[in-house]
């Protein structure tokens, strides 16, 4: 098994322009010092200085690839991101740990649920949302193969998902379907993968599309959604500003293209702490609970497509959309 | 003529430029006039750099990390070659990039600045890599007194001692002024020596004017082995310019083009006019 430890040691190890920088945050990269030597550099629990020096770096030629909790890095670090990395487009490989609902119990303090809203802010920022370890082993390559700086949203669980190639601005089609598009990246891929194939057993032909690099984003792949399917559904650990919602939207109609979108994510606040299962539980994100919503958000818009405005997940449907539980697009 | 006369005579062609930029839309005059000394030093007289090594991986590396004093980095490099003092003439023209802060696209700046509190760290970067490559080059930083006000300096400062960075000089223009005030009316400073050599750094605190004292002051780099350098260098707002020197409200200037033949007259000893234009000390 290809772990994010073993593939950045094996990075190292051909490549003398990786250098590996923390703010005293090793959960995942515990035994690089042995394996790499003085390109291990831990400057204590200085996100600012570390970034800097990261920029100082990769002026030299190196690719530095730091890391540190989501929140710290992204926030406490940011102008030092936005004004060193960012003006200077320069290679540096900011890794976010606990991003999302993976801060579990830690509180609001530690959630990044903001942090693709303000990587997104950055121009030529690149974002990688890995859904799960063996998508953040294949990915790692070729992020840090970029010449530009990248963001990586940090997860590195487990799942039974097998993945297409990985490629830079390229999603990947979970399964196949007409019926329903449901956009994600990251952490709830593998449980939107689950409420997709529960739909399909009920007849919902759900397009399940993982994005996998937020920035760059692939467009076509959201167009193509938009265009076969009657109703998108935007699926996330992150606030609705700034982030998969908010990219989706401004596709759309930066293309004018007209779909019903309905947003799960975190409307205006934080969640609720606790352990990952129940956070997932509680804020809606479980298998059991996303199937419940992917199927509510259809049924309450499928009638849309050409309709008004709005759609939710919390709406009346009006006069001329179906009725819940009649299920029109088995006939149309 | 004394043994550094021609460093005075650099040093004072440096201020002229910097008093013809601060027209037409002004610059930093304060600050570029108190480091003008500091870098004509460095430049001519202990950094491994010229203009054909720009992209020498051994050569030395100057960074202005308060970036609004690159007035006196512009007329610096001119003057040495880097490019034509002509191109000078362009300060704030929208096709050249001679604005009011350092970038890449003038020859010889190392890296951008102007949001305080960056390029301590950015050096640091810098001088590991040149550590881990074992190669000779040294990182020099000039920093602002106000900048020290920045909590990333002194996170940077407790990192660099850490690290033991020997080949880092931190060079504190203390020319005594943040923005508007004096730094000891507001966020005192001193001691800053003390300071400074509780973060871990071989500490010199000389005026920043004297070339003597600044020869005394890099002769010898590091200080101490395994420690950062900090050269305190005692400085003051618009040195050269006795009807403006050490004022808080001529901080940033934009001068009639009749005051720039005024101050260029009182740079070279003639007698000093009350300037007319306005105070701009809000920038």
């Amino acid at each position: 098994m290809n772990t994010y430890e073993s593939v950045l040691a094996a990075l190292a190890a051909a490549d003398e322009r990786i250098v590996v920088l923390t703010a005293e945050n090793r959960a995942a990269i515990r035994n690089l010092p042995d394996q790499i030597g003085a390109r291990f550099i831990d400057v204590g629990i200085c996100e600012q200085t570390m970034v800097g020096m990261a920029a100082g770096l990769a002026l030299r030629g190196r690719v530095p690839v730091v890391h540190a909790l989501a929140t710290f890095l992204t926030l406490r670090a940011f102008e030092f991101i936005r004004t060193d990395v960012g003006i200077g487009r320069l290679p540096v490989k900011l890794v976010g740990g606990i991003p999302g609902f993976l801060s579990e119990a830690n509180g609001p303090t530690h959630q990044a649920i903001d942090d693709v809203a303000v990587m997104r802010a950055i121009p030529g920022m690149e974002i990688f949302c890995p859904a799960d370890a063996a998508e953040l082993a294949a990915g790692l390559p070729v992020v840090l193969a970029s010449p530009a700086p990248t963001y990586i949203r940090f997860n590195a669980r487990p799942s039974a998902l097998e993945h297409a190639p990985f490629a830079l601005g390229r999603a990947e089609t979970l399964s196949a379907g007409d019926d329903l598009g449901v956009l994600v990246a990251g952490l709830l891929v593998p449980a939107a993968a689950d409420a997709c194939a529960s739909l399909h057993r009920d007849g919902i032909g759900a397009r399940l599309v993982n994005l996998r690099t937020l920035a760059p984003v692939d467009e076509g792949a959201i167009l193509a959604a938009a265009r076969s399917c009657r109703v998108l559904v935007t699926v996330e650990d992150h606030l609705l500003v700034g982030g998969l919602y908010a990219l989706v939207a401004e596709v759309l109609v930066r293309h004018r293209v007209s779909v019903p979108v309905v947003p799960l994510g975190l409307d205006a606040r934080w969640f609720r702490p606790g352990r990952l299962d129940d956070v997932l539980e509680h804020e809606g994100f479980s298998a059991t609970r996303l199937t419940a919503r992917l199927q509510r958000a259809f049924e309450d818009n499928a009638g849309r497509r050409h309709g008004s405005a709005g759609a939710s997940e919390q709406q009346t449907a009006p006069a001329r959309a179906p009725a819940r539980g009649q299920r029109r697009w088995q006939t149309t | 003529m004394t043994a550094f006369g021609a460093l005075e005579a650099q040093a004072r062609r440096v201020r002229a430029h910097a008093i013809r930029m601060a027209t037409n839309g002004g610059c930093f005059l304060g600050a570029s006039l108190s480091c003008t000394d500091l870098l004509v030093y460095l430049y001519d007289r202990v950094l491994r750099m010229a203009p054909d090594r720009v992209a020498d991986p051994g050569r030395d590396y100057l960074l202005l990390s308060k970036g609004h004093d690159v007035p006196a980095l512009y007329g610096t490099l001119a003057e040495r070659g880097y490019f034509p003092t002509a191109r000078l003439a362009n300060h704030l023209a929208i096709d050249d990039h001679l604005y009011w802060h350092p970038n890449r696209a003038i020859p010889g700046v190392e890296f951008h600045s102007g949001s305080l509190g960056h390029l301590l760290s950015v050096g640091m970067g810098i001088a590991v890599d040149a550590r881990l490559r074992g190669g000779p080059s040294r990182v020099f930083v000039v920093v602002g007194d106000g900048e020290l006000d920045e909590g990333s300096m002194w996170e940077a400062a407790l990192v660099a001692g850490a690290k033991r960075l020997d080949n880092l000089v931190v060079i504190v223009d203390r020319n005594g002024f943040q923005a508007n005030l004096a730094t000891e009316s507001l966020i005192p400073l001193e001691p800053l020596a003390d300071k400074l050599r509780a973060f871990g750094f071989a500490v010199a605190d000389v005026d920043g004017h004297s070339f003597p004292a600044l020869a005394g002051a890099f002769a010898t780099l590091p200080h101490a082995a395994g420690k950062p350098t900090a050269v305190i260098a005692r400085t003051v707002r618009n040195k050269g310019l006795p009807s403006i020197e050490d004022r808080a409200e001529r901080w940033f200037v934009d001068l009639q083009p009749d005051e720039v033949r005024m101050l260029l007259d009182e740079l070279e000893g003639n007698a000093a006019q009350p300037l007319r234009s306005a105070p701009l000390v809000v920038r």
